[in-house]
C-alpha cells in the first residue's frame, strides 16, 4: 500500500462495472476486437495482475490509464506474446480464443507495439525500417530494395505523411521517427496498434499531427490501444478509457464522462484537491541575492531575491534558460557578469563543491544520468555528497551511514527494500526523495529543485510537494523550476516567468488565477 | 550466529561466489589427482610467485574500478626498478646500504606515482580514454626503459637484497607478507575511505559523482597515481626476486592481471568489485599452474588454461543468473 488516504479499491470497482454496464447496453450490439478475461500474472512473488479482463472494439481508439507499475505494460506484454499469463486466462482475438499468445502468432494475426523507445535502427533508411520484415526469411535471400521502397511509400502515403525513404532514419527528428514506427506497424497488416507514450517527447504541434494520424488509423478499421500519461490527449483522443491500478482492473469508462482530475483519482484511488500554497515571505532575510547575472546565449541579466522559507517558481518553456541559470546557481557553470550573495555575502563559485559549501544544494532535471548513480546503492547515493557525516576516525563507518540513511529514510517517506539495494530498483517518487534527502543531508540553505516530478506518478508527485512545503516551513528557501506551470502556481510563494533567457513576468499565485501565467507561458 | 555470517557476507560481497567455486573446485581435482599437491610445497612455491601478479593486480584494480584500465603497469614496475637499482648502484652497488635502498624505494615509488599522476591528469581533464592514454604510457616507458638499458639486465646489488625475494618471516615468505599488506592497505582504501567510495561512484557515473559534488577529477588523477605506486612496489619486489631489472620482466602479466580482476567478480566496466575476491581469484591462479606442473603439464598450458578457466567462469555466471530467474518465476 503507497498511501494511506486512499479510495477503498473495492469502491471503485463497483463504480467501473456500473459504466460496464452501462456501455454494454450502449453498445451492446458490437463484437470486440479483442477481449481478455482471467488475465493472472505474478513476477517473484508479487502479483503484477489480478483477474483483468480488458475489451477492445474493432477501430476504436482505447486509452490504458495508470500509475507506472499498475500493470500496463504487463497487460500489453501479454497480449503481444512476451508474457505468459497464469493458467485460466482466455485471449479472444478476432474470433479465435488463445490460453495466451506467442509473439509470432500475434504479429500474423495483426496486432503490433510501437514501444516507447521505437526499436528503430537509426543508421538504417526509413526504407529499411519500415519493410525490413517484409523482406526478411524470404527466398532467394537477397534484399529487393525497389520493393522495400515502394513499401515503404505505401505505409507513409497511407498516414499521408511524406518522408524521403532513402535518408537514414537518424536524419530524421523524433517525431518523424514515430511516424516511420507506425508506418512499419501498417506493414505488418495490423488489425491492433499499441502504442506506448507516443507523445513523450514530442511538441505540441507534433502532438497534434500524431494524434491525427491515430484518428485517420482508427477512421480507416485499425484499432489503437493508446498509454499515455498526458491525461489531456487521453481525453481528446480515446472512446474508451480502462483504468488499472495495482495491477487490478478498475473500471472501464467512456471518455466523454471524464475530466483529468477523475482519470487522476481513478488511477491513484486518491483526491487531489490542490490549493495555492503562497504566503508572503516579506519580512524574512534573503538567502539568495543575485544582481545582473548573465550568461550571453542562455541567460542575460537575471536578478532574483529568494527569502527564508520561501518557494520561488521558476517556469518556462524548454530552452528559456532556466536550467543554465540553476547550474550558474550551483557553481557548475560561470557567470559572465552580475553577482551571487548567499545571506548578504558575494560569493563565487569555482565548482559546485563550492556551492555545497556555501549552503547551496540542486536537483538536477535529470535523474537517471546526472541525479542519482543508479546502479549503486540507495545508501551510497544519500551519503555521496555529505561524506564528511559518516566518518568515524577518518574512516567511513558503515556504522554512522546505517544510521543516517535510516533516519533520512525515515524522514522522508521512502518506501525501500534494503539500504544496499540498488537505487534502480525504486520507483520515480521514491528515488526523488533520496535525491531530495540525499542534498537535505548537507545542510543545504537554498534547494533548487529542477523539474523535481519529471517521471514520478502522479500520486507520488504530491507526496514530494508536500515534503517541499514541509521544508519549507522549516525555513529552507527554495527554487522550483518547471516547465509544468501549475506545479509551480500551487507550490511556489512567488512565480518568475523565463523566456529567452530572461525574466519577463512575476506573478503571485494569490492574486494572479493559473490562466493568466499559462496564457503568458504557452503563448 | 546469523550476524557473524552476515559480517562475512559483507565483507566478501557477492562477487566470491565465483572465485571461491573455482578455489574449490581447484584444490578438490588437483587434490585427488596429484597426492603432493595438498603438501607444503605447494604452497610454498605459490607462496612465492603470488606477490608480483598480485601486487600488478591490485595496480591494475583501481583503474578499472573507475571504468578505466593502466596497461602501463609492467613498465611502470620496471622503470620504478630501475630507478631503485640506479641509486644503489651510484652508492656503491653490492656495496650499498641501507640507506640508500631506503632512499631508492622512496624515489622509485614516487616515479611510479608520477608516471600515474600523468596518466590521471590527461585521463581526467581531456576525456581521453584510458586505454589510449594507458597505452601511449606503456610504449614510453618501454622505449624509456630500453633506451636506458640497451635492453639488457642491470644486476649487482647488495647481498641483504636477497631475503626481501627469498627470505621467510615467521614462516611466510616475505614477499606475500609485503603482498597481503598491500592487500589489507587496498582493501581499507576501497571500503573505507572516500576516495574509495568515490572510486566506486565514479565508476558507475563520472557525471552523476560529479554533480553529487565530487571533485571527479582530483579522483582519478589519484587513483593512477595509486595505481602506479603499487607498481612500483612489485616492482621493487621482482628486483630482490630476480636480483635483477630488465625492462621487460613481467611483460606477461600485464593481461593476466586484467583476467585476475574479472575472475574476482570485478565489473568490466567499472563501479563494483572489491578486493578480496580478487585476492582469491589470485591464489586460483596460481594454484592451478602449480598444480598442471606437479601433474606434468606443460607450463605455457597452465597458461592456456587460465583462459578457459575464465571463459568458464563467465558463462557459469550467466548460467546462474539465468538459473536464478526462471528459478524465481517458477517458484511463484
Amino acid at each position: 500500500m503507497r498511501f494511506s488516504a486512499r479510495i477503498p479499491l473495492q469502491l471503485n470497482v463497483i463504480y467501473g462495472h456500473r459504466h460496464m454496464h452501462q456501455l454494454a447496453t450502449a453498445g451492446g450490439g458490437e463484437r470486440p476486437l479483442l477481449s481478455l478475461r482471467d488475465i493472472n500474472m505474478t513476477f517473484g512473488g508479487v502479483r503484477a495482475l489480478k483477474n483483468v479482463s480488458f475489451d477492445v472494439r474493432p477501430g476504436e481508439v482505447h486509452c490504458l490509464a495508470g500509475e507506472n507499475g499498475c500493470g500496463k505494460s504487463t497487460l500489453i506484454k501479454i497480449i503481444t506474446g512476451v508474457y505468459r499469463p497464469a493458467d485460466g486466462a482466455s485471449i479472444e482475438f478476432d474470433g479465435e480464443t488463445y490460453s495466451h499468445m506467442s509473439p509470432v502468432t500475434a504479429q500474423d494475426r495483426g496486432i503490433q507495439v510501437i514501444w516507447q523507445d521505437l526499436a528503430l535502427f537509426p543508421e538504417m533508411s526509413v526504407a529499411e525500417n519500415i519493410a525490413f520484415q517484409t523482406v526478411l526469411g524470404r527466398w532467394p535471400k537477397l534484399v529487393d530494395y525497389g520493393r522495400m521502397r515502394q513499401i515503404a511509400k505505401d505505409a507513409l502515403a497511407r498516414l499521408g505523411v511524406t518522408l524521403d525513404v532513402d535518408l537514414p532514419l537518424k536524419e530524421y527528428a523524433i517525431a518523424q521517427r514515430q511516424i516511420v514506427a507506425i508506418a512499419r506497424a501498417l506493414v505488418g497488416e495490423a488489425k491492433l496498434v499499441f502504442m506506448d507514450e507516443p507523445t513523450a517527447s514530442l511538441t505540441q504541434s507534433e502532438t497534434d499531427h500524431l494524434l491525427d494520424i491515430v484518428r485517420g488509423l482508427s477512421a480507416s478499421g485499425v484499432a489503437v490501444v493508446f498509454v499515455s500519461h498526458r491525461l489531456a490527449e487521453v481525453l481528446e483522443i480515446s472512446s474508451r478509457i480502462t483504468v488499472l491500478r495495482d495491477g487490478a482492473l478498475v473500471g472501464v469508462y467512456p471518455a466523454a464522462s471524464m475530466t483529468q482530475s477523475r482519470i487522476t483519482e481513478l488511477m491513484t484511488g486518491k483526491t487531489f484537491d490542490q490549493q495555492v500554497r503562497a504566503k508572503s515571505r516579506d519580512g524574512q532575510p534573503a538567502v539568495l541575492d543575485v544582481k545582473g547575472l548573465s550568461r550571453p546565449g542562455q541567460f542575460e541579466d537575471i536578478s532574483l531575491t529568494v527569502r527564508r522559507g520561501e518557494t520561488l517558481g521558476i517556469t518556462g518553456l524548454l530552452g528559456s534558460g532556466r536550467t543554465e541559470l540553476a547550474l550558474t546557481l550551483f557553481g557548475m557553470l560561470k557567470p559572465a557578469s552580475g553577482s551571487i550573495s548567499i545571506e548578504g555575502k558575494p560569493i563565487r563559485f569555482s565548482s559546485n563543491r563550492d556551492a555545497i559549501e556555501a549552503g547551496v544544494a540542486y536537483l538536477s532535471e535529470d535523474r537517471l544520468s546526472l541525479g542519482l548513480i543508479q546502479p549503486q546503492p540507495i545508501a551510497d547515493n544519500l551519503v555521496i555528497s555529505s561524506l564528511d557525516k559518516v566518518l568515524s576516525g577518518g574512516l567511513l563507518s558503515e556504522e554512522r551511514k546505517r544510521s543516517l540513511v535510516g533516519r533520512w529514510i525515515a524522514d522522508l517517506g521512502v518506501k525501500i527494500g534494503l539500504q544496499q539495494d540498488a537505487i534502480s530498483t525504486l520507483s520515480g517518487g521514491n528515488q526523488q526523495r533520496v535525491a531530495i534527502a540525499k542534498w537535505l543531508a548537507t545542510d543545504p540553505k537554498l534547494l533548487i529543485l529542477d523539474a523535481p516530478t519529471v517521471g514520478v506518478d502522479v500520486g507520488a508527485r504530491a507526496g514530494i510537494f508536500d515534503i517541499v512545503a514541509r521544508l519549507a516551513e522549516s525555513g529552507l528557501a527554495i527554487i522550483l523550476i518547471s516547465d509544468e506551470v501549475p506545479e509551480v502556481y500551487f507550490n511556489a510563494d512567488r512565480v518568475l516567468h523565463m523566456a529567452q533567457g530572461r525574466i519577463v513576468g512575476s506573478y503571485d499565485p494569490r492574486t494572479s488565477s493559473l490562466g493568466d501565467i499559462e496564457g503568458a507561458v504557452y503563448a | 550466529m546469523s550476524a557473524v555470517v552476515d559480517r562475512i557476507k559483507n565483507l566478501l560481497g557477492p562477487e566470491m561466489a565465483g572465485p571461491g567455486l573455482a578455489f574449490l573446485a581447484v584444490m578438490l581435482v588437483f587434490g585427488i589427482a596429484s597426492p603432493q599437491f595438498l603438501s607444503a610445497a605447494t604452497f610454498g612455491s605459490v607462496a612465492f610467485q603470488l606477490p608480483e601478479l598480485g601486487l600488478l593486480t591490485l595496480a591494475m584494480l583501481l583503474p578499472i574500478l573507475t571504468g578505466g584500465l593502466n596497461l602501463a603497469i609492467t613498465f611502470t614496475a620496471n622503470i620504478a626498478g630501475l630507478t631503485l637499482a640506479w641509486v644503489l648502484q651510484a652508492n656503491g652497488g653490492v656495496d650499498a646500504g641501507l640507506g640508500a635502498f631506503l632512499l631508492g624505494s622512496v624515489l622509485a615509488i614516487l616515479v611510479g606515482a608520477v608516471s600515474g599522476v600523468v596518466m590521471g591528469l590527461v585521463i581526467a581533464f581531456t576525456r581521453a580514454h584510458p586505454i589510449l592514454v594507458s597505452l601511449s604510457m606503456m610504449i614510453f616507458l618501454r622505449g624509456l626503459g630500453e633506451f636506458l638499458t640497451r635492453g639488457g639486465d642491470v644486476s649487482g646489488f647488495p647481498a641483504f637484497l636477497g631475503p626481501l625475494g627469498h627470505g621467510s618471516f615467521l614462516g611466510l615468505p616475505i614477499p606475500l607478507i609485503a603482498f597481503i599488506v598491500c592487500v589489507l592497505a587496498w582493501h581499507v582504501l576501497l571500503s573505507r575511505t572516500k576516495l574509495g567510495f568515490n572510486t566506486y561512484m565514479i565508476g558507475s557515473n563520472l557525471e552523476a559523482t560529479r554533480y553529487s559534488g565530487i571533485n571527479t577529477r582530483k579522483v582519478i588523477v589519484l587513483v593512477y597515481a595509486l595505481s602506479g605506486a603499487m607498481c612500483a612496489i612489485a616492482g621493487i619486489i621482482m628486483l630482490a626476486r630476480f636480483n635483477s631489472v630488465r625492462i621487460g620482466h613481467g611483460e606477461s602479466y600485464l593481461l593476466i592481471t586484467v583476467l585476475a580482476c574479472f575472475l574476482g567478480g570485478v565489473n568490466p566496466f567499472g563501479g563494483f568489485g572489491r578486493v578480496i575476491p580478487v585476492f582469491v581469484a589470485l591464489v586460483v591462479l596460481q594454484l592451478l599452474s602449480s598444480g598442471l606442473n606437479l601433474i606434468g603439464a606443460n607450463q605455457h598450458l597452465a597458461t592456456a588454461v587460465w583462459g578457459l578457466l575464465l571463459a568458464g567462469v563467465m558463462v557459469l555466471r550467466f548460467v546462474a543468473t539465468k538459473f536464478k530467474i526462471s528459478f524465481v518465476r517458477k517458484e511463484t
